[in-house]
């Protein structure tokens, strides 16, 4: 059985006489230790599915369907405390800015410290100690000087490897990270990368890694879901999905990789821009963007069909991998 | 020892030794609380102890008006003879001890209710500041004037008047909590929004702690600068209710009740018993608010001058 799974999961915002679905009917899992990436644009519903695999959706989202089930209970059902106890503990997450993410009036050390202590009945002493061991871990230099700082103190990198840390302390299950080395510059980036990956590996960790870049997912996840607004456009392994997608939104997003095309000549993008919320087109969300569209996408929403490895939620799937 | 060092190499004592005005002040408010704190060690006499009191030495001059001036009394005599130096640097140390109570008295009911209204918000929140626009609409010397007026009444002069202090930091602190509130309500609102208190959230740290721990220290900025401006007003509040009879008793005078006690000997010649502590509360309560207005300099980045 997967450690966590989703499952039909519905997220709305009621807002006044209208209510917006930010997440319909998404399902993927995660096994122990496996390696995740979840792609979609700005607005897909990425963070969302993340913040609501902890309950943490800002208000007044609310899961309005299907399951998250994580060790065998479903999370949606849990209460506030109860969720307490699995945030940080069994379930960590890493955020976008770490300049952002650290409380600038507290030392890193006690920031630490605290999230220890919230979960479990040790002693400062003690604290202190496993603290300092997973700064070191994160191949922080002198880390006994490092956790008394403030988080001014430290530059960008040292700061996200401090929020990894964090992360890492209570040796969680599964860590999210939403979008962890955006905020950083490339090559801080790459070493950031792969110390996350590292780390997972070493301690058996499952990462569900969300990025609207395809480049880093690539190489560290085993398996990719794509978002679109709201929806699961294409799920499979990195490798074919990579290679071989059948979503003709996962083609575009392959597409417009630097990589994947000529220098001098101009780098492709998918035409249009995602629907907002209040403004999805009827049938399948993407069809104003794509050039397989016919009368039947417009018509009917796409449900997602096995296809070898993928799962696909497009009527001519068999015809964009053809293509 | 390493705290201290870094204190001092700070960016704060920097600016403070750049500032003459700030210095300056600083220099007065100590000297204030040091000489008020240290009165019954320093005055020459006990103004509370009835037996020192001599009625044949009353309105005696300060010692410069020359003619009937008394060595003994350096800045002339009250009303009831008593000596004028003494009875302000008692009732500054009155004075200053009902400001600093009811200041922390604000304090710990505003700050309590903005963090709670802001971080909780809805229904806490309107509730807790429709009543800071209620009590905002009544002036603070309105509402003192009557809650001492009832407590008066009901307890007796005698009661009260050992009571005073208490009960004016009571009225005082009671009557000024919306300020606090409001203005951490304010900053916590901004705060809440930031990434680290969903950080915090994430690690499942319970919530009195995220507000406590993490969004409180980052509002203590207004809260530090608004204290200077509360002290002052706490002191003025204090001067105006005893100059108005319901403060401090005269047997235990405050400087608003000293000045209050020479009024109607001011046009007979003796002046000195309402100006003398006039000037002092002028000069006490300018220096707290120049350390307020440099304070709110320093702690406010946008309004870097230089």
């Amino acid at each position: 059985m997967a450690l966590l799974e989703i499952k039909n999961l519905e997220v709305q915002f009621p807002l006044g006489r209208k209510t917006l679905q930010a997440i319909h009917g998404l399902s993927f899992d995660l096994d122990k230790g496996e390696r995740l990436g979840i792609v979609g644009e700005s607005g897909a519903g990425k963070s969302v599915a993340a913040f609501s695999i902890l309950k943490l959706i800002a208000r007044p989202g609310r899961i309005s369907g299907g399951e998250v089930i994580f060790d065998g209970q479903d999370l949606a059902l849990l209460s506030q405390e109860e969720m307490r106890h699995i945030r940080g503990n069994r379930i960590s997450m890493i955020f976008q800015d770490p300049m952002m993410t650290l409380n600038p009036v507290l030392t890193v050390g006690t920031q630490m410290t605290e999230c220890l202590k919230a979960h479990r009945d040790i002693s400062d002493s003690d604290a202190k100690r496993i603290a300092i061991d997973k700064l070191a871990e994160v191949k922080i230099p002198s880390p006994q000087e490092r956790f008394g700082n403030y988080p001014h103190q430290l530059s960008g990198g040292m700061r996200q490897r401090v929020v990894i840390a964090i992360a890492l302390l209570t040796d969680p299950a599964v860590i999210i990270a939403d979008e962890p080395t955006t905020a950083l510059d490339v090559t801080i980036q790459a070493e950031i990368m792969g110390l996350m990956l590292d780390l997972c590996r070493d301690h058996g960790v499952a990462l569900m890694l969300i990025t609207h870049d395809l480049a880093v997912v690539s190489q560290v996840t085993q398996k990719i879901c794509v978002l679109y607004a709201g929806r699961l456009a294409e799920q499979g392994p990195t490798r074919t999905l990579i290679a071989a997608p059948k979503h003709p939104y996962t083609r575009g997003l392959v597409k417009a990789l630097p990589q994947q095309n000529v220098p001098g000549t101009r780098l492709y993008q998918i035409p249009g821009s995602m629907p907002t919320l209040d403004d999805v087109p009827p049938g399948c969300a993407f069809n104003p963007r794509c050039s397989f569209a016919d009368d039947r996408c417009r018509r009917e929403v796409p449900e997602p069909r096995q296809i070898g490895t993928h799962l696909v939620a497009c009527h001519h799937a068999e015809t964009v991998a053809a293509a | 020892m390493n705290k201290i060092r870094l204190f001092l190499g700070s960016d704060f004592i920097y600016r403070f030794r750049q500032d003459r005005a700030a210095q300056g002040s600083f220099t007065l408010f100590v000297l204030f609380v040091l000489f008020a704190f240290a009165a019954p060690l320093i005055s020459p006499f006990d103004p509370y102890d009835r037996l020192q009191i001599d009625l044949m030495d009353s309105e005696l001059p300060p010692l410069w008006q020359g003619e009937n001036a008394d060595a003994r009394f350096l800045l002339g005599t009250d009303a009831q003879g008593r000596d004028m130096l003494s009875t302000i640097l008692y009732g500054t140390r009155i004075s200053l001890i009902i400001g600093f109570c009811a200041v922390g008295l604000q304090i710990f009911l505003g700050v309590s209710i903005g963090l709670i209204s802001g971080y909780v918000g809805g229904r806490i929140d309107s509730f807790f500041m429709r009543l800071a626009d209620i009590q905002l609409s009544l002036s603070t010397l309105m509402i003192a004037i009557i809650a001492s007026a009832v407590f008066k009444a009901s307890f007796g002069s005698e009661i009260y008047g050992d009571m005073a202090i208490l009960v004016l930091v009571l009225v005082i602190g009671i009557a000024e909590w919306p300020q606090y509130a409001r203005t951490v309500r304010a900053s916590v609102l901004a705060e809440r929004s930031k990434e680290y208190v969903d950080a915090a959230r994430v690690i499942g740290l319970p919530r009195w702690r995220i507000m406590f721990r993490h969004v409180l220290p980052n509002t203590l900025s207004p809260i530090l600068v608004i204290s200077t401006v509360q002290i002052a007003n706490a002191i003025i509040s204090e001067a105006a209710l005893s100059f108005l009879g319901l403060g401090m008793p005269v047997n235990k005078p405050s400087l608003g009740s000293l000045i209050s006690s020479g009024f109607e000997f001011i046009f007979s010649g003796s002046w000195w018993i309402t100006v003398i502590p006039s000037l002092v509360l002028v000069v006490l309560i300018l220096s707290i608010n120049l350390l307020g207005d440099w304070l709110r300099d320093v702690l406010n980045p946008r309004l870097y001058k230089d």
